[in-house]
C-alpha cells in the first residue's frame, strides 16, 4: 500500500523536491545540534547529555525575541549567542568540576540539568506548547524550485545551516584557534605546556558547541512547536547522528544528519508506522559493519 | 552462600509477618512500591555498580515486562504465573538482542545505545495501538486471576495479598542477585569493571561476560516492570521513556553502588522524595535535579558507600556485621 505511494513519489519530480527539501531542513537542524555535541565530546571528552536542553533554550529565546519584531537576523544572532553564554557559565560552574569523574557522574550531572532547565522553562514561559510562527520577514510567497514551491523560511534555514557548516569546517581545519582546538582534543596537557590557556580553550569550545545547539533551536523554533522537554527527541537523534557519522567528526555529523533527514522524510511516506525505527536500523547496520561510524577514526 | 539464604529468609519472614502485627493499607502499598523499585534499581546496579557499564536505557526492560504481563492477562487471559513467566522470558530475549549491539563498543557508546534502544521500545509502544493502547497506555485494568497451587488458590487482588506476593518474588530475586554477585562469575564482573583490558589479557571473554550480565539485568528489570504493571493495574508509555531510565540511576547514585543494599536505600529515599516533593511544589523535576547536582558535586558517592567507608562506622559496628553489609571493594566505577 504505502510502498506504492513511495514509488509514486519517486515518479514525480514535485514530490521528490518537496521531500528532499524537508529532509534537508531536518538534517540541517540535526547537524547543528549534533556537530556541537560531537565537538564538545571530541575536545572535552564529556558527552553533553544536556545538549537538547540548550536547543530548547535557543527556541525559547527566539520565541521571546520574536515578540519584539526586530530584524530576524539580529534575533538569530542574539538568541544563539545567549545560549552560547549560558553554555560558558554552565561549563565554568559545573561541567568543569567533573572532567576527571567517571562517565556516570558526567551523564548524571547533565541529566540533572535537563530536569532543572525543563522546570525553569516552565516557570518562565509556562507549561503550554508555544508556536511563534514564521518571522515577519518571511511572510511572502514561496519560492518555486523545479515544479514545487518551497517556503522562503526553509530556504533561509538551508542557507544559514550550509554557511555555518562551511564556516565551522574552515574554522576548525584552517584557523589557528581551530588548530589549537584539534591539538587540545589530542593532548590537552601538551597544549597547556606550550603556554596556551587550556581552560580558555575548553570554555570556548563549550561556548561554540552551545551556540550551535542554540542556533539549531532558534532556526527550528518558528517551524516546530516549542515546549518544555522538546530537547529529548533531538538529543537522541543527535546521538544516532554521532554514532553513524563517527564520534568527534564534524564531516561525519553532516553526512549522518543528512542521511537521517532523508530516511525520515521518505520513510514517512513509504513506511509511516515504522518510519522512526528506520533510523535505528541504520544505526544498527553501521555499528555491525563499521563500529566506529562512517567517518570515525577510533573507538573511545 | 548459606549466610545469604539465612539473611534472605529472615528479611522475607520479617516482611511477611510484619503486616499481621501492624496493618495499614497505606504502608503496605508503599512498601510494595519500594520493593518493586528496589528490584528495578538493584538489577541495574548489576551493570552500573558491579560491571561498570552505565546503561541509560533500563526502562526499556521495565516497559517490556510491564506490557508483556499486561497484554497477556488483559487480551489473552493467560494464567498469572504463565504471564509473569512470559514477561520475564520476553525481557531476557529483548535484552539479548539489545545487548548484542550495545556491548560492541566503549562505555560512552554503551550509554548512548542503551538509551536509543529503549527509545525504540518507547516508539513501538506508542505506535502499536491495537496491542498496547498507544499513548493512552494499557488502560481498563489488568485482571489478576488467583494463583492455583497444588489445589490451593491464592488471590492477589487485595493490597495485602499482593504485598505478600511481591515480598516473596522480590526478596527471592534479591537472594538470587546476591548469589550471582558473590559467585566466581560476580568476581569476574568486578575484575572487568576495575580493568577490562587486563581482564581481557588474562583470558576472560570480556564481551561475553558483559552480554550475560546485561541479559540478567534486563530480565530482573523486566520482572520489576511486570510487578509494577500488576500493582497499578496498567502499563503506560512512560514506563519505557528515558526519564524512567534515570530513576534507578538516581536510586543507585543516592543509595550507593557498592552493594545490593545501596539501591534499596536509594529506592526508599526516591519514593519518599517523590511522594513529599509533589505535596509542597509542582516543580518536582527542579528539586530532583538540584538534589542530584549536590550529590554529584559534593558527596561523589552514595549514602551507603559513604557510610561503609567512614571511620566512625568502622569503630561502632562489629566486624562481622560490617562484612555482611559492606562490599569488600568500596564500589567504584571505572
Amino acid at each position: 500500500m504505502e510502498l506504492l505511494k513511495l514509488g509514486e513519489c519517486f515518479g514525480s519530480l514535485n514530490c521528490v523536491t518537496t521531500q528532499v527539501t524537508s529532509a534537508l531542513i531536518l538534517g540541517m537542524v540535526l547537524f547543528l545540534v549534533a556537530s556541537g555535541l560531537s565537538l564538545i565530546f571530541g575536545v572535552l571528552g564529556v558527552m553533553n547529555f544536556a545538549h537538547g536542553a540548550l536547543y530548547m533554550l535557543g527556541a525559547y529565546f527566539s520565541y521571546t525575541l520574536l515578540t519584539l519584531h526586530w530584524n530576524f537576523g539580529v534575533i538569530v544572532l542574539l538568541a544563539s549567542m545567549g545560549v552560547g553564554v549560558f553554555g560558558v557559565v554552565f561549563e565554568r560552574l559545573f561541567i568543569r568540576r567533573i572532567y576527571a569523574s567517571p562517565l556516570l557522574y558526567q551523564l548524571l550531572l547533565c541529566y540533572a540539568f535537563i530536569l532543572i532547565l525543563d522546570d525553569l522553562v516552565k516557570l518562565v514561559w509556562g507549561y503550554e506548547f508555544k508556536n511563534s510562527g514564521v518571522p515577519d520577514a518571511f511572510r511572502r510567497p514561496p519560492i518555486q524550485v523545479l515544479q514545487s514551491f518551497i517556503p522562503s523560511y526553509y530556504v533561509f534555514i538551508l542557507i544559514i545551516g550550509g554557511a555555518v557548516a562551511i564556516a565551522l569546517w574552515f574554522f576548525l581545519a584552517k584557523s589557528k584557534f581551530g588548530k589549537v582546538i584539534q591539538a587540545a582534543a589530542h593532548s590537552s596537557e601538551m597544549v597547556g605546556a606550550l603556554g596556551i590557556n587550556v581552560n580558555l580553550v575548553y570554555a570556548g569550545v563549550f561556548a561554540l558547541g552551545s551556540f550551535l545547539a542554540g542556533l539549531g533551536g532558534v532556526l527550528a523554533g518558528p517551524v516546530r512547536s516549542i515546549y518544555p522537554g522538546m530537547g529529548a527527541s533531538i538529543i537522541i537523534e543527535s546521538f544516532i547522528v554521532v554514532v553513524v557519522g563517527g564520534l568527534g567528526s564534524i564531516g561525519g555529523a553532516f553526512v549522518g544528519a543528512m542521511l537521517i533527514g532523508l530516511m525520515k522524510s521518505f520513510g514517512i511516506i513509504g513506511f509511516p508506522l515504522i518510519e522512526e525505527s528506520f533510523v535505528f536500523i541504520l544505526m544498527a547496520v553501521v555499528l555491525i559493519f563499521k563500529p566506529t561510524g562512517l567517518f570515525g577514526k577510533k573507538a573511545t | 552462600m548459606r549466610k545469604t539464604f539465612i539473611m534472605g529468609i529472615l528479611v522475607m519472614g520479617f516482611l511477611l509477618v510484619f503486616p499481621f502485627l501492624y496493618y495499614s493499607k497505606f504502608l503496605v502499598d508503599y512498601l510494595t512500591q519500594i520493593l518493586i523499585s528496589a528490584l528495578f534499581a538493584a538489577s541495574l546496579n548489576l551493570l552500573v555498580g558491579y560491571t561498570g557499564m552505565v546503561s541509560f536505557g533500563h526502562a526499556g526492560f521495565f516497559g517490556v515486562g510491564a506490557y508483556a504481563v499486561g497484554v497477556m492477562l488483559q487480551k489473552y487471559s493467560t494464567s498469572l504465573v504463565g504471564s509473569l513467566l512470559f514477561a520475564v522470558i520476553l525481557s531476557a530475549v529483548v535484552a539479548m538482542v539489545i545487548g548484542f549491539f550495545c556491548i560492541r563498543l566503549g562505555e560512552i557508546y554503551f550509554a548512548m545505545l542503551t538509551m536509543a534502544f529503549a527509545q525504540i521500545i518507547y516508539t513501538i509502544v506508542v505506535k502499536w495501538t491495537p496491542m498496547t493502547g498507544g499513548d493512552q497506555g494499557l488502560i481498563g485494568g489488568i485482571p489478576k486471576p488467583p494463583i492455583a497451587f497444588f489445589g490451593l488458590s491464592f488471590d492477589i487482588g487485595t493490597s495485602l495479598n499482593f504485598y505478600l506476593f511481591t515480598v516473596i518474588l522480590v526478596i527471592g530475586s534479591f537472594i538470587l542477585l546476591k548469589l550471582i554477585v558473590d559467585s566466581p562469575f560476580g568476581a569476574i564482573l568486578k575484575t572487568i569493571r576495575d580493568n577490562s583490558l587486563r581482564s581481557y589479557f588474562i583470558g576472560i571473554p570480556v564481551k561475553l561476560y558483559q552480554w550475560i550480565i546485561f541479559v540478567i539485568a534486563g530480565t530482573f528489570g523486566g520482572l520489576s516492570g511486570a510487578l509494577m504493571a500488576l500493582f497499578i493495574s496498567g502499563a503506560y508509555p512512560d514506563f519505557t521513556y528515558w526519564t524512567k531510565s534515570a530513576e534507578p540511576i538516581f536510586m543507585i547514585l543516592v543509595g550507593g553502588m557498592g552493594s545490593l543494599l545501596g539501591p534499596v536505600i536509594g529506592a526508599v529515599i526516591f519514593n519518599l522524595l517523590s511522594a513529599y516533593i509533589t505535596i509542597y511544589t509542582h516543580l518536582y523535576e527542579l528539586v530532583m535535579g538540584i538534589i542530584l547536582v549536590v550529590f554529584i558535586l559534593s558527596l561523589k558517592k552514595g549514602l551507603t558507600d559513604f557510610l561503609f567507608e567512614s571511620e566512625s562506622f568502622k569503630k561502632l559496628i562489629p566486624q562481622r556485621l560490617q562484612r555482611a553489609l559492606a562490599p569488600e571493594d568500596g564500589g567504584k566505577t571505572s
